[in-house]
């Protein structure tokens, strides 16, 4: 199963929606908890009537869907499916609120209706009238990998041939807060660039939109391909962990020198980094490894991000110098490894290919 | 990609009964389980009738065979419950032997527990206890049912609204399909919640009266609570283990209606387009299929909208019809998996269910629902529907094998 990555739709604390090249000049963000997106013009994707209607992620997951599509040259995809951790939280909170404030009493129906999880999912097919299949995964963080994994599967059984795929996840106070209290967060400020000098416990919460036009054949459009997508569920070692990436690579690329950039989720937290270190020392000493979660933040859906950074890398042959963990001899990128894990959780490994 | 794709257990837990055995008795007695409100403490707990899972936390912990610790969402419960009857039919004592996945639905996952924490959280941010708002996202249902059976393969969740999980069953079928893996429970679970109860009554499509499908006075829908798992296998799974077979997954179909938000299409193009790819991958003719357990919630737009698509695809030969909602309230992520138990069970046992409740047929349509159980008729195909909000239609085709 493979999928070739034809156009981007990117929203995030970064500039990658609109901005000056890739990755060019990078967002620094000073004494933060999280970081946010740096939303687009709406008005230039939806009729503003509409936007009205439609609560921040739905915007950010519409309009990104557009650009994305638009960058690709297609008009209505085959499939839309979407992966999301919380969905539509804001919309949530408010209607929770609501029924408890008003007591049950006199409800406006709106955020219940965009509640949904798959709300984003609807209103790009509404949008563009697409009647193709249509489906949303909800699970933490195997949400965009499972919408990847449905979008390979429907390219090999060959009943799609364009298909857009989107993982999402939007932070409001509310979710920011509740999370801080469960300690997911760093207890103090910090400065985004340099998440991985600070050696107390938690992470810098982030959100994020990534859309993807993916395609089952390869033409002039394509900008990488993903050669392999695999999920673990609650490893219960390193040793696990280890034994399951090497067969991944084997798999899908043959022996971890055949790797030529590395991708690792780091998020700041000594304990839930541990692995990757593990990974960076036991498989890819020699090879260029970089992290990504400094320039937007933890969240459930952020391997869609570092999906974004290898398929740019992939395209332009450059690796930015803000995302080098360590330093070694520049090559030709071919293979590009992801691994990333939510919570220690949901672990998952990309393999991104160029074409 | 030419594996077959088998139901070798299945397991219910709803209004009408906490497994098989008492969902079936209810279904022969025609015996309905809306009622009065008792769980839930709302306003409307006199004016608005329910399908209830009639047990509490701790009767169903002890079903469910987990620790009453005060960390399993209502949600989980029900899904861990129906999960177990699954696997404990399809007689695989140890999950290991095989790749075996999990793919889940849900559309509220823990939220009764979140609204526990909100109505203390709101009145001050730092209130609210932090144990019951960890089991609000949607994964967290799924990972219990999981970890319960120790299913480490695959491990999954699906949200597409009222057809989450006919989505589910969809993409675990496919997965055996695509050979990624051996065997998967696929099915959904959903608590009744004052979020639902009063999401729903906000958009005015609660029938006061219970819900009426097909009917031309109906008046809307009846909230239910409820979970619904099947075991399914490869063809070489159940070779090799000689499993015993209840049916086969012959046909899939997905498709958005891409109309409204929350209304469905006036002439039912999504749902129209939902059953014809099912029928498609089946290779199945429209006057092959013995029956449709159809969506058919009760709200004017719903039954018109899927009549009328039924209509389109199977013409004047309309086979016999009905939904099932009455009988267990419309169970929302959890309805795609809950009435494919009872379509498995119809393949089974040759029956084909009533529509509870239908006096008068609508005057839209050229056909009436099933009104009275029927036993021993030939029931090869059976056609189930689910319909969501935002237009995210699915249908699914099980057969005898």
């Amino acid at each position: 199963m493979e999928a070739y990555i034809q156009g981007i739709g990117v929203i995030s604390p970064q500039k990658t929606f609109t901005g000056n090249g890739f990755l060019q000049d990078a967002m620094e963000y000073n004494d933060v908890n999280y970081i946010k997106c740096l939303e687009p013009v709406y008005g230039d994707f939806i009729d503003p009537m509409v936007a009205r209607r439609m609560s921040r992620i739905v915007k950010m997951g519409v309009c990104a869907a557009l650009k994305c599509l638009r960058d690709a040259g297609i008009e209505n995809p085959d499939a839309i499916i979407t992966g999301t951790g919380l969905g539509c939280i804001e919309d949530t909170e408010k209607f929770l609120g609501s029924l408890y404030a008003s007591e049950e009493q006199l409800l406006n129906p709106t955020p219940f209706i965009q509640s949904t999880h798959n709300t984003i999912a609807a209103a790009i097919a509404l949008k563009l009238k697409c009647n193709s299949y249509n489906n949303t995964y909800v699970h933490r963080g195997f949400s965009f990998e499972s919408a990847l994994l449905d979008s390979m599967m429907l390219l090999q059984e060959g009943s799609a041939s364009n298909i857009l795929t989107g993982g999402m996840d939007e932070l409001t106070p509310n979710s920011f807060a509740i999370t801080n209290r469960l300690g997911f967060w760093k207890e103090k400020t910090v400065n985004n660039l340099r998440l991985l000098d600070y050696k107390n416990k938690g992470s810098l919460a982030g959100e994020g939109v990534a859309f993807f036009a993916l395609s089952h054949s390869k033409n002039d459009k394509s900008l990488a391909r993903i050669s392999a997508v695999s999920t673990l569920y609650k490893p219960q070692s390193a040793d696990e962990v280890t034994a399951r990436l090497s067969g991944f690579i084997q798999k899908s690329a043959g022996v971890a020198g055949d790797i030529d950039l590395v991708m690792l989720g780091m998020n700041g937290d000594p304990v839930q980094d541990k692995i990757y270190h593990h990974i960076m020392s036991n498989f890819f000493s020699p090879v260029q490894c970089t992290f990504y979660k400094h320039l937007c933040g933890e969240y459930d859906t952020a391997a869609s991000f570092a999906l974004y950074l290898a398929t740019m890398i992939i395209k332009e042959q450059r690796v930015p110098a803000i995302l080098k963990c360590n330093d070694r001899p520049v090559r030709k990128i071919k293979n590009v490894l992801i691994y990333n894990h939510f919570r220690n959780i949901n672990h998952a490994m990309f393999l991104i290919t160029s074409c | 990609m030419s594996e077959r794709i088998f139901v070798t257990g299945v397991g219910i837990i709803s209004a009408i009964g906490f497994d098989c055995a008492e969902t079936s008795v209810a279904l022969q007695g025609s015996k309905g389980g809306i009622g009065r409100i008792t769980m839930l403490n709302t306003f409307y707990k006199d004016e608005i009738p329910v399908a209830e899972v009639k047990a509490g936390v701790p009767e169903l912990s002890a079903m469910a065979k987990v620790a009453e610790n005060g960390l399993f969402s209502r949600t989980s419960l029900l899904g861990i419950i129906a999960a177990r009857q699954a696997v404990m039919q399809a007689q695989i004592n140890d999950i290991s032997s095989a790749r075996t996945g999990l793919i889940s639905a849900t559309t509220v996952g823990g939220m009764d527990r979140s609204e526990r924490f909100y109505k203390y959280y709101m009145k001050n941010n730092m209130r609210g206890r932090l144990r019951d708002i960890i089991t609000h996202d949607c994964g967290d249902s799924t990972e219990s049912i999981a970890d319960a059976l120790d299913i480490k393969d695959h491990v999954s969740t699906i949200s597409t609204a009222c057809s989450s999980s006919a989505n589910a069953i969809l993409v675990g079928s496919r997965m055996i399909k695509n050979g990624i893996l051996d065997r998967v429970l696929v099915g959904g679970t959903d608590a009744l919640t004052l979020f639902t109860l009063n999401g729903f009554n906000s958009l005015m499509i609660l029938d006061k009266n219970g819900c009426r499908p097909f009917d031309e006075e109906r008046n809307g829908l009846t909230l239910g609570e409820g979970s619904g798992f099947l075991m399914i296998e490869s063809e070489s799974t159940v070779k090799k283990d000689h499993k015993t077979v209840l049916c086969e997954i012959t046909g899939y179909g997905n498709a958005c209606d891409a109309f409204h938000q929350t209304a469905s299409s006036p002439e039912g193009n999504g749902a129209y387009l939902s059953m014809k790819k099912a029928l498609d991958t089946s290779g199945l003719e429209p006057r092959m299929i013995d029956y449709i357990n159809a969506h058919g919630t009760g709200t004017k737009n719903n039954d018109l909208s899927e009549g009328k698509a039924i209509e389109r695809l199977f013409g004047s030969s309309i086979p016999p019809c009905s939904s099932t909602k009455p009988f267990t309230g419309h169970t929302l992520g959890a309805a795609g998996s809950i009435e494919a138990v009872l379509c498995v069970l119809a393949l089974r046992n040759q029956w084909i269910y009533p529509n509870l409740s239908f006096k008068q047929q609508m005057a839209d349509l050229s056909f009436s629902p099933v009104t009275a159980f029927q036993y021993n008729i030939p029931v090869r195909n059976v056609m189930s529907n689910s319909f969501g909000f935002g237009g995210n239609n699915t249908s699914l085709i099980f057969s005898r094998n």
